[in-house]
C-alpha cells in the first residue's frame, strides 16, 4: 500500500504518522504538501492532525480551501480510503466530506490523554478486519472534540451504520465518565456512507508501537491496508 | 469601499460551552441576575471596488461560505452607510 499523508502549514503530527505507516507497518508513504494536488500513485490518503493554518477561525476552516483539499474530494469521490485524524477529522468535516462539526470541549479544557474506544463498524476503510466490539486505547489531544450534529441528522447516521467508534470504559461500556469530551452520543469517529472516508479524535499514530504505551492504533493502519485488499 | 460587520453565533439549539463557562464565572463573581451567555465572534470586513448591491452579496457570502459553520453557526452581516 501507498500512502500518503497530507501536510499543511501546522500539522504536527505528520511525521509520526509517516513513521507509524512506513516502519511500524511497513507500507509505502510519502508526504503530500498542502499546495500540491497529485495524488496519484496513492492508495489512500491520510489527513493527520495538529492545527492547521491555526486553526484561525474554526479548526480545519481555512484547511478546506488548501488546493490538496480538491484533490483529496475527487480521490475521496472515486473510493479511495481517506483517513482523517483529529484535526484532519475536523478538516473532513469542514470540507463536507463528513458531516457534523466539533464544539469546545464540554470542560472547555485542551484535553490530552489516553483513552478508550469502541469499534462500532468493521467494514470501514479505517476498521476492515477489526471485531466489532474490540476496544483500543489510544491518546486524543484537542481542545475541540465535542462531536456535534442536529438530533435528526444524529439518527440518520446511526441507522446507516456511520457511527465507527464510539468513547467507552476500558470494558467497552458507555458510560458519562468515559466520554471526555461531551461527544453527542460518544462519538469518537464516523465515515461517510461509502465508507472510504473515516474520521476520529484519538491518534492511532502515537498509539502504534508498546514502547508508546500501547500499539493498538496500529490495527487501523493495519485495517486500511485491509481495506484495500477487500475492495 | 463598503464596510460590514459579521456577527457569527452558535445556534440557540447548540450547547455552548465557552459561554456557559462564562456565565458561570459571572455568578460566582456575584452577579446573580445574570441569566444566560453565549459567545460568538466579530468580524469587521472592509470591501473595495465593488458596487455596493453586489459588494452586499458578496460579504452575505463571505459569511455564509467562510466565517461560519451552517452546522452549528448563524450570522447576521451589517453593512455600514
Amino acid at each position: 500500500m501507498k500512502v500518503g499523508v497530507v501536510v499543511f502549514p501546522g500539522s504536527n503530527c505528520d511525521h509520526d504518522t509517516y513513521h507509524a505507516l512506513k516502519h511500524v507497518c511497513g507500507q509505502e508513504a510519502r508526504f503530500v504538501w498542502h499546495k500540491d494536488s497529485d495524488l496519484s500513485g496513492l492508495d489512500a490518503v491520510v489527513l493527520p492532525g495538529g492545527f492547521a493554518y491555526g486553526d484561525y477561525l474554526r479548526t480545519g476552516a481555512i484547511a478546506r480551501f488548501s488546493p490538496v483539499m480538491r484533490a483529496v474530494t475527487e480521490f475521496a469521490g472515486q473510493g479511495g480510503p481517506v483517513l482523517g485524524i483529529c484535526n484532519g477529522f475536523q478538516i473532513l468535516q469542514e470540507a463536507g466530506l463528513l458531516p457534523g462539526a466539533m464544539l469546545r470541549n464540554r470542560s472547555v479544557k485542551f484535553l490530552s490523554q489516553p483513552v478508550h474506544v469502541r469499534v462500532e463498524r468493521d467494514d470501514t476503510a479505517a476498521t476492515a478486519g477489526l471485531p466489532v466490539g474490540s476496544v483500543l486505547t489510544m491518546p486524543i489531544a484537542h481542545g475541540e472534540g465535542n462531536f456535534y450534529l442536529p438530533d435528526d441528522e444524529v439518527d440518520r447516521l446511526e441507522q446507516e451504520g456511520r457511527v465507527v467508534f464510539r468513547y467507552t470504559t476500558r470494558d467497552g461500556r458507555l458510560a458519562d465518565e468515559a466520554n471526555p469530551n461531551g461527544s453527542l452520543r460518544a462519538i469518537a469517529g464516523i465515515c461517510n456512507r461509502e465508507r472510504n472516508v473515516v474520521g476520529l479524535m484519538p491518534h492511532p499514530e502515537r498509539a502504534s508501537e508498546a514502547a508508546l504505551g500501547s500499539a493498538d492504533g496500529r490495527r487501523i493502519f493495519e485495517a486500511l491496508v485491509t481495506s484495500l485488499v477487500r475492495a | 469601499m463598503a464596510r460590514a460587520r459579521v456577527y457569527v453565533t452558535l445556534k440557540k439549539s447548540v450547547f455552548d460551552p465557552q459561554g456557559q463557562t462564562i456565565h458561570d464565572a459571572l455568578v460566582s463573581l456575584g452577579y446573580d441576575g445574570v441569566k444566560d451567555v453565549r459567545q460568538g465572534k466579530f468580524f469587521e470586513v472592509e470591501l473595495g471596488g465593488l458596487p455596493a448591491e453586489q459588494a452586499r452579496q458578496t460579504l452575505e457570502e463571505i459569511a455564509r461560505k467562510v466565517l461560519s459553520n451552517p452546522v452549528i453557526e448563524s450570522y447576521r452581516v451589517e453593512v455600514e452607510g
